[in-house]
């Protein structure tokens, strides 16, 4: 009888811990935090080609929608969603800035001419730290902006169905 | 004897410079300890080598030399990644049962111990 319950128990146990792993095996890692600050702290950046300073009160408008797209020619995940941001781009509505993460400038001039230009405007970020002014966690990822404050963030590469989601709070 | 006053005074410069540097550099790896690497698997700022981690170490290292105070830095982070992003967590409504339960069952135990061996 002892013998009995001890193998019920186990085994309820046993199940007990497959479940949980096998639930949380398909589960996305990222944390992203509900009350993280929404508005834009303002920033200065290095235009790829111009190598001119641009301040972020210049760049985002009151009342208009900007993109910020975080990216590198090293990025593996940011060549898969490029075609997106190509498609993006169609939209008028939006002004979609390209933010060069921790890469050398002529990879990601070299980047740009193989892959075609999805940006308005490419910003320099050679050390990463505007990228955690933007609360950023790694590239790719990507902000929709309305004036200075965050509508949407999204982690990891852009598929069609976030476009179609973008394109559709913009329309708004 | 000018020359002795000037070399001293060479050295003291120099030890000051040497020091405010250490401080600094302690203050810096403590608030790296204290932060967790988000993109990381169970690693503090100080520990890891991602490219998150490097940029917020030099982020620290920044706020430290514009006199940003180490609570101030924290709140910075706080800010934009959540109070995940502290290894300590603060003590709010949410948190609260997770830092009394431990002096809960810590009485707990001492009056156990106290019934068994005093009280007969």
């Amino acid at each position: 009888m002892k013998k009995k319950i001890i193998l019920v128990l186990v085994i309820i146990t046993l199940s007990f811990v497959f479940f949980i792993f096998y639930k949380s095996l398909y589960k996305k890692n990222y944390y992203v935090p509900q009350n993280i600050s929404k508005k834009i702290i303002s920033f200065k950046a290095k235009n790829l080609y111009t190598n001119n300073y641009l301040n972020s009160d210049q760049l985002l408008l009151d009342k208009k929608f900007t993109v910020i797209n975080i990216w590198a020619s090293w990025c593996l995940p940011c060549l898969k969603e490029h075609k997106y941001l190509m498609k993006l781009k169609q939209n008028n509505n939006i002004k979609l800035i390209g933010l060069n993460y921790k890469d050398k400038k002529n990879n990601a001039k070299k980047f740009i001419s193989e892959n075609g230009n999805p940006y308005d405007l490419i910003l320099t970020d050679e050390e990463g730290v505007l990228s955690i002014d933007l609360g950023a966690y790694g590239i790719p990822e990507t902000f929709v902006i309305k004036g200075k404050k965050i509508l949407k963030k999204y982690i990891g590469p852009l598929s069609q169905t976030n476009i179609v989601e973008i394109e559709k709070l913009i329309s708004k | 004897m000018k020359k002795n006053f000037f070399f001293i005074l060479f050295l003291l410069s120099i030890f000051n410079y040497s020091y405010g540097l250490e401080k600094n550099s302690v203050l810096e790896n403590k608030i790296a300890k204290n932060l967790r690497c988000l993109v990381c698997q169970g690693q503090s700022i100080y520990d890891s080598q991602s490219e998150f981690a490097l940029s917020v170490k030099l982020i620290i290292k920044r706020k430290i030399n514009q006199g940003n105070s180490e609570k101030e830095i924290y709140e910075y982070f706080k800010s934009q990644y959540g109070e995940w992003i502290l290894y300590e967590p603060e003590i709010n409504k949410k948190t609260i049962f997770l830092w009394v339960f431990p002096l809960i069952l810590f009485a707990f135990g001492g009056y156990l111990i106290f019934r068994k061996f005093f009280i007969k």
